[in-house]
């Protein structure tokens, strides 16, 4: 009797914690959030009360008329470019991402060297910001579309290493027990438990990642002149409003489209 | 999706219907074995077994025990005692630090690679949790208790021969799962799961049985189910069952015998009706009141 009670007094001193923290998180944010409106000269009322006259010059400049609706056929074949790119780095990603997540993972490394080494690799990839990776590759491949290939590919792939070690370490690790137990071998383990167990997840992030990637491509185009995000740029400099209103509109549109088909596919697999 | 929902009301009703198991033993032989099994020959010797997973402590303590042919062995003993390090010494999931084991008079723990495979197929294992592959059929998942005896490729691409394949729907319908045969196991209820998990350990044609906490997750009329089945296994096909309990009376009700560990060291080792409350102390420890409670 006596160790529950003293077991309910640890809850209830538990719970308290929980909500001291939660309040000085609170204030911790607030405080945050003035103190950087003071360092940086921003104010926020001023800030809010600017949202509506914003909104009136975006309508005002940026409806499009009947004559900018002629470029749309150049608008969809670049669009149409940048998917491809996001969807075609986005699976190689994903495969040479699956590999080194059997690597990383505890549960499926061979050693822990060769461990470790995939982990890091993955680490550096994914914390590289895909715009940096743009930039960096942009000065040794040019401006092309490999070049937007490659940004996107390093960035999911760091990416995706991690999520796939954390759906390897979930979902599989009771039955990899279970089929080491009977005798099997590691390709056996490999593909009789960890594929099927991990495989819907992964695909799932790999969809989600595309998802990502799409939007993510506007903007590594705009730094390597390839697609959708390069006629963006193109337009945005020459002061073309409503071209620019069309872009955008187009890809808002691909991306609800790519959101809406993934969605789809997740619901079958999962 | 619609068939989906259509199937989902059949898996749950012949799972009732099929908790009652058709035994096809013969109820005289079992008579007969009834009493202990002091006699049968030793299939294992655990010696001198000491396991440290990191620094100092000790989970396991010097421990030293035989394993009979045939017999039910209950390891019974508090939370965190090591019970399941010790079943994973046994098949060597979990590498002792100290100490030898004798299997079939073979020293184990210099085996490696394919012999170490090849040990593994005499040992059957199933868990508290099933750990089938939840989104495969039944079938497979007994299939995969075969992948010890093929090599990679061949078990990979799932080349079983058709006697194996005979020998898997004979043990699935055996254990009265056979309506479930080409189900998703994450469709079956906990009793079926464990049952898929016998399956899967019976196709290895082991010589030992190991069963970690094989009742922990399941209501007690599926548990009795499950011990009864693994106890006619012991009878039927002379194989060894180890099984870790936390319920007394579940061990004292099912085992030829019984090992009681306390922090890493065996404190008992004998008969079920043998254990009196000093015995019940010692595995136990002060925790003895808690028991009472439950
Ligand atoms: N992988 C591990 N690494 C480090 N310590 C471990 C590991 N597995 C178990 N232990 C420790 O070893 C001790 C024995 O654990 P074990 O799981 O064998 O106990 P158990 O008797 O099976 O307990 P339970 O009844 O709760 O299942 C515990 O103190 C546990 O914390
Ligand atoms: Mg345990």
């Amino acid at each position: 009797m006596d160790k529950t009670n003293m077991q309910h007094a640890n809850d209830v001193n538990v719970i308290r914690k929980k909500h001291m923290k939660l309040f000085f998180a609170g204030v911790i944010i607030i405080a945050l959030v003035f103190g950087a409106g003071a360092v940086t000269n921003y104010n926020h009322i001023e800030g809010l009360m600017s949202i509506p006259a914003a909104f009136q010059w975006l309508f005002a400049n940026m409806m499009f008329s009947g004559s900018t609706l002629a470029n749309l056929s150049n608008v969809l074949r670049l669009l149409w470019e940048t998917i491809l790119i996001s969807i075609v780095s986005t699976t190689t990603a994903a495969v040479f991402a699956g590999v080194f997540a059997i690597m990383g993972s505890k549960l499926t490394a061979i050693n822990p060297v060769v461990m470790y080494a995939a982990k890091l690799a993955a680490s550096v990839s994914r914390n590289i910001p895909v715009v940096a990776w743009a930039l960096i590759l942009v000065i040794s491949f040019g401006t092309n579309a490999a070049t937007g290939f490659l940004a996107l590919f390093f960035a999911t792939f760091g990416f995706l290493v991690r999520a796939f070690i954390e759906t390897i370490d979930e979902a599989s690790g009771d039955t990899v027990e279970a089929l080491k137990a009977t005798g099997a071998t590691y390709p056996q383990v490999i593909a009789k438990a960890v594929i099927p167990e991990a495989m819907p997840q992964m695909f799932s992030w790999v969809l989600f990642m595309i998802e990502t990637n799409i939007r993510s491509a506007t903007l590594v185009g705009l730094l390597t002149g390839t697609g959708i995000g390069y006629l963006f740029d193109l337009y945005y400099k020459q002061l073309n409003y409503e071209m620019v209103s069309l872009i955008t509109l187009a890809i808002v549109i691909a991306v609800l489209i790519i959101e809406w088909i993934s969605n789809l596919i997740r619901r079958e697999i999962l | 999706m619609a068939v989906k929902t259509k199937e989902r009301p059949l898996a749950t009703q012949p799972a009732k219907k099929t908790d009652g198991i058709v035994f096809p033993f013969d109820l005289e032989k079992q008579e007969q074995q009834e009493n202990g099994r002091s006699d049968a020959p030793v299939i294992m010797s655990v010696d001198n077994i000491d396991k440290a997973y990191s620094g100092k402590k000790k989970v396991l303590k010097d421990v030293t025990f035989d394993i009979r042919q045939g017999e039910v062995l209950s390891i019974i003993g508090p939370s965190g005692a090591g019970k399941s390090t010790l079943l994973r010494v046994i098949n060597r999931m979990i590498e002792p630090s100290d100490g030898k084991i004798t299997f079939q008079g073979k020293e184990t723990l210099s085996m490696k690679g394919k012999e170490l495979r090849s040990m593994r197929t005499d040992i059957g294992m199933i868990f508290q949790h099933y750990n089938l592959v939840d989104k495969l059929s039944v079938f497979e998942n007994v299939l995969h208790g075969l992948l010890g005896y093929k090599n990679s490729l061949q078990g990979i691409f799932s080349l079983y021969s058709e006697a194996e394949k005979k020998r898997a729907i004979e043990i699935i319908s055996e254990l009265g799962i056979e309506e479930q045969i080409y189900k998703r196991c994450d469709e079956l209820s906990g009793g079926q799961k464990q049952r898929v998990g016998i399956a899967r350990a019976l196709i290895q044609d082991p010589k030992i049985i190991l069963c970690d906490e094989p009742i922990a997750s399941l209501d007690p009329n599926a548990s009795k189910v499950i011990m009864e089945y693994l106890r006619r296994i012991s009878r039927e096909r002379d194989i060894t069952i180890i099984v870790n309990l936390h319920q007394l009376d579940a061990a004292k009700q099912y085992s030829d015998r019984i090992i009681g560990l306390n922090d890493g060291n065996i404190v008992y080792n004998g008969a079920p009706d043998a254990i009196d409350s000093d015995a019940i102390t010692r595995i136990y420890g002060s925790k003895l009141d808690e028991l009472i409670v439950e």
